[in-house]
């Protein structure tokens, strides 16, 4: 249980607390990924299943891995070798995974709503790991943990998010959740990629000028055009876009406070929203942001796979 | 039966001279581990003591079991974990584990799991403040400032000064008093 949570669909729904208990939690994680013998056997014998019905590397592999260093085991199912494509239903496929038994779901999918829409009708624990452009929890919550240990808190934070807000999961993920941490956001995107009525969300403004939204921030996101979710063109061509949006040495240097830092929660397209150096360069957290992952999901499974409802009488006997 | 602070600070010197004994008579490699929370001060307390008896400090380091227990779909929220913080080479050490109250045995026997896991101790012995009997698991202390057999239905509760207590103390009262 997160909170009073059994899933993790979406962080609009976790409070403050809520969000805090799961980055405490991964900061004791992360020193056990730090230990000569990455494995402690919290979640022996459980059972998470990854269900992807998008391509995902990085998120497929960093649930996968959280898995096994908490002892639990890790089966795959993708799409594309499924019988999806023989035309079942996402609630069978579901209703068919549980009946194996599994005590975590780990779903993508291209739909917005869809891990809520299988954790009503499953009894594991269901966990998002990006619905459509909706919310991608598990990013927004390693976006938290990677600002929380480079700049001490997140109070008093500005933190700007930039590029493709519309078809961003994970600029939803960070909306839902910064603020809650005491983060002032500022979105940044051409007005084509820009939602109406986004900043009715609360804790954000709204500018469509790059310089305007980065001068004295204290981070920036910086997001991938999601091409795969466009269908007519937004934008006239990656060249103006990356003029205009993408943030390279120059900008960087002229623009941005010398401690701000850089997120991307992957996969880079390099020369369209950041060049290479700015990418490579010391701002960067993208790497960190990769490594806090593992020990944010780990933190998430643990939680979500760790207790029953039912509560043990003598709460479990100690010394 | 309790522990006022004289009878917990001549318990805590009794037992540190005579783990001083044994290191000296083993002539090993010592190390002292704690584990949270109750374990974390008490094994403050032993190394500087034993540094002063040994005329070396030992290193000290500190193990949150959470990840190692044994009741984990039994409870209902999943515990806590604390941080785990030892900085030393595990491997060939005598390494000391401290806890406050010795009882079922379940806490050492997850902690005897996780210290393996950071490397193989030459050997591995057992401080604590009270042994209160009831065990579940053929475990014992090697070092123990007091034994004292403690009903099921009774807490022991160690506090002391690290912890915010006014004094330290051993108080023994029954369950879900406190």
């Amino acid at each position: 249980m997160i909170g009073t949570h059994r899933h993790l669909t979406g962080l609009e729904e976790l409070s403050r607390e809520e969000i805090l208990q799961v980055l405490d939690l991964a900061t004791s994680m992360k020193e056990v990924l730090s230990r000569p013998l990455k494995k402690v056997p919290s979640l022996r014998g459980k059972l998470v299943v990854n269900l992807f019905f998008e391509a995902s590397t990085r998120t497929r592999s960093s649930f996968e891995i959280a898995s096994k260093v908490l002892s639990a085991d890790a089966v795959n199912w993708t799409a594309s070798s499924s019988s999806v494509t023989k035309g079942e239903t996402l609630v069978d496929t579901a209703r068919n995974l549980e009946a194996m038994r599994p005590d975590v779901l780990v779903i993508r999918h291209p739909c917005g709503g869809a891990p809520r829409l299988v954790a009503d009708h499953v009894g594991c624990a269901v966990v998002s790991a990006g619905d459509g452009a909706h919310e991608h929890p598990s990013q927004g919550l390693l976006d938290c943990f990677t600002l929380r240990e480079k700049l001490g808190t997140l109070e008093g934070k500005t933190i700007a998010v930039v590029g493709d807000i519309s078809h961003s999961r994970v600029a939803r993920s960070d909306l839902h959740s910064m603020p809650k941490l005491g983060a002032k956001m500022r979105l940044c995107g051409p007005p084509t990629m820009m939602p109406i009525g986004i900043e009715r969300i609360g804790g954000c403004t709204v500018h469509h000028d790059l310089r305007e939204a980065v001068e004295g921030a204290d981070a920036v996101v910086m997001l991938r055009i999601q091409h795969e979710r466009i269908g007519d063109p937004l934008i006239p061509g990656t060249r103006e876009y990356s003029r205009l949006w993408g943030l390279n040495a120059r900008k960087a240097a002229e623009w941005l406070k010398p401690e701000c830092v850089i997120l991307h929660p992957g996969p880079i397209n390099r020369g369209v929203e950041l060049s290479p150096e700015v990418a490579d360069g010391p701002r960067s957290l993208i790497l960190d942001q990769v490594q806090n992952g593992v020990a944010v999901r780990m933190a998430i499974l643990y939680l979500l796979a760790g207790g029953s409802p039912e509560v043990h009488p003598a709460g479990g006997a100690r010394s | 039966m309790s522990m006022d602070s004289e009878a917990i600070h001549r318990a805590m010197d009794r037992i540190a001279h005579e783990i001083a004994e044994r290191a000296q008579e083993n002539g090993g490699d010592l190390a002292i581990v704690g584990i949270r929370r109750g374990g974390v001060h008490l094994a403050r307390r032993l190394q500087a003591q034993l540094a002063s008896l040994l005329g070396k400090e030992p290193p000290l380091g500190t193990l949150d079991i959470a990840l190692y227990r044994d009741d984990l779909s039994r409870s209902g929220a999943a515990p806590v974990v604390g941080p785990t913080e030892i900085r030393f080479p595990v491997e060939g050490k005598d390494i000391l584990l401290v806890d406050d109250v010795l009882y079922t045995g379940r806490t050492i026997r997850a902690a005897l799991d996780e210290i393996v896991d950071f490397g193989r101790p030459r050997r591995v012995w057992l401080a604590v403040l009270v042994d209160r009997g009831g065990r579940e698991l053929p475990i014992a202390a090697d070092f123990a400032g007091a034994t004292v057999r403690v009903p099921a239905g009774e807490d022991v509760e160690v506090r002391l000064v690290e912890g915010g207590a006014p004094t330290d103390a051993v108080v023994i009262q029954p369950r879900g008093h406190a």
